[in-house]
């Protein structure tokens, strides 16, 4: 069984972020780990880039293949975890909190209601 | 669940490095059902496949086995494959899933009504594992008892047990000790069971085909499809020691005699990344010296080392141990560096 938080917010393409935080702390749900496996390569964004929710942000590469990660929420990007660079193995072992991607200045707060709350993703995955 | 070659196969059971470590360290057990069995069978078996294949049959004595190609007219890989001799006249191969049809349509193609011999499809009929890994042993053990001869390398052994006719077979895809087993469908079940079973009472796993594509690559073994063509000979390929060049000819002959004098125009290497890099995977664009000049053939993170590893055919001035390369992933290249084969050794 996933792990769902019950403070986040969820993609159906399975990005999570964090609504009570600013800049809006974002990355990839237990269940989204647990598919890829074995996580080898975080490719993170650059800082400063503007995007659209649902845009293709960067790539996280397991053995098996490489998978693109989707923006929950348009912005920009002030921040990246750096500490994958090193250690890309923190998005399996650790996705809510150690294993974070990126954050985003959020432009407009009203795109959280276009997410999946806890329960909602909880049945997405079921 | 990934398709394959017709099949439904899983690319990890729990995940890839975790069962590519458990090959390495303990024992894996893989389901090998999906691959092909043709026996070959006659007064004229040896002569046949000696005409069909590179590697020379006559030299097998019954109960061992080689690795050999089947080529096309021009020399072009169609098929790699273990034959084993398991008598005078008969010989038993395990060709590869996918080429099934048209290795049949080539051998068909090359026997004649004189040859005396009998060309038998067993491929729909037969399931197989393959257990490896130094505890392999035990897992034999386990399976036919503490007397039980475990099957030396490159040999093959046909049993018959209460579960049926076995093939036993000394060979692998992993690099590590090992044994495969082939069996009539009707079994595979019972034996696959017990083989995980045993494994994972001695610390191993049951394994999928990413663990059998990172063990694979890390020994520089080619997969037929991504390493192996109808576009490339063996030579190319690097696989010069399974051609035998001095006995009597065999389809595609000609082109390897004129590579072997001539040289050949690119050479299947394998490399690896020098920093950190996300994994080199297949078609990836190859630099060097600023320019393109091949693509990834195989590529993969390799767990043992840590580093992406891969192989693919560069030009001979660009194929010696030591040369700097460039692998375009995204738009962005990363150096990698040719090195020899294989890419893992065991640390003993």
């Amino acid at each position: 069984m996933s792990a769902v938080a019950d403070n986040l917010r969820y993609r159906d393409s399975h990005e999570w972020c964090d609504p009570s935080s600013d800049p809006v702390i974002c990355g990839i749900s237990d269940h989204a780990q647990h598919e890829l496996t074995d996580v080898v390569f975080v490719e993170l964004p650059k800082v400063g880039r503007v995007v659209s929710a649902g845009e293709a942000i960067c790539t996280i590469e397991s053995v098996k293949a490489a998978n693109d990660v989707y923006a929950p929420i348009s912005g920009e990007v002030v921040e990246v975890n750096e500490a994958l660079f090193n250690d890309p193995g923190l998005v399996n072992r650790d996705p809510y909190l150690a294993g974070w991607m990126f954050k985003i200045k959020a432009f407009d707060p009203a795109e959280f209601d276009k997410l999946l709350a806890a329960d909602a993703y909880r049945t997405h995955i079921a | 669940m990934v398709p394959f070659a017709g099949w439904e196969m899983p690319v990890q059971y729990s995940s890839i490095t975790d069962e590519h470590k458990a090959v390495r360290e303990h024992v894996g057990v893989f389901d090998i059902s999906h691959m092909g069995q043709f026996i070959v069978s006659g007064h004229g078996a040896e002569a046949f496949l000696n005409r069909a294949l590179t590697n020379d049959v006559s030299k097998l004595t019954p109960g061992h086995g080689h690795y050999t190609l089947l080529l096309n007219e021009a020399g072009g890989v169609i098929d790699d494959l273990i034959a084993y001799r398991t008598s005078d006249r008969e010989f038993y191969l395990v060709v590869n899933a996918s080429k099934i049809d048209e290795d049949l349509a080539q051998f068909r193609s090359l026997l004649t009504d004189e040859d005396d011999v009998q060309l038998a499809n067993a491929s729909s009929m037969t399931g197989g594992i393959a257990v490896q890994g130094p505890k392999s042993h035990e897992v034999f053990r386990t399976l036919f008892g503490e007397a039980a001869t475990f099957p030396p390398r490159n040999t093959i052994f046909v049993s018959f047990t209460n579960e049926g006719i076995l093939w036993l077979c000394g060979t692998g895809y992993t690099g590590e000790e090992g044994f495969e087993l082939f069996t009539p469908d009707s079994h595979i079940e019972h034996w696959f069971r017990k083989a995980v079973e045993a494994a994972r009472a001695s610390g191993g796993n049951v394994c999928g085909l990413g663990a059998r594509d990172t063990l694979r690559l890390e020994m520089g073994y080619p997969l037929n499809g991504n390493d192996l063509s109808q576009l490339r000979s063996p030579l190319q390929a690097g696989l010069g020691f399974f051609v035998d060049l001095d006995k009597p000819a065999f389809v595609g002959r000609d082109l390897l005699v004129k590579q072997k004098t001539e040289g050949v125009p690119d050479k299947l290497v394998a490399f690896r990344m020098t920093g950190t890099a996300p994994p080199p995977r297949p078609h990836y664009p190859i630099v060097w010296k600023g320019e393109q000049v091949s693509e990834v053939a195989s590529g993969t993170q390799s767990p043992s080392l840590g580093c992406g590893i891969g192989m693919a055919y560069l030009p001979v001035e660009a194929a010696a141990p030591g040369t700097s390369i460039e692998i375009e992933i995204r738009g962005k290249r990363f150096p990698a560096e040719v090195v020899k084969k294989p890419l893992y050794r065991r640390v003993s």
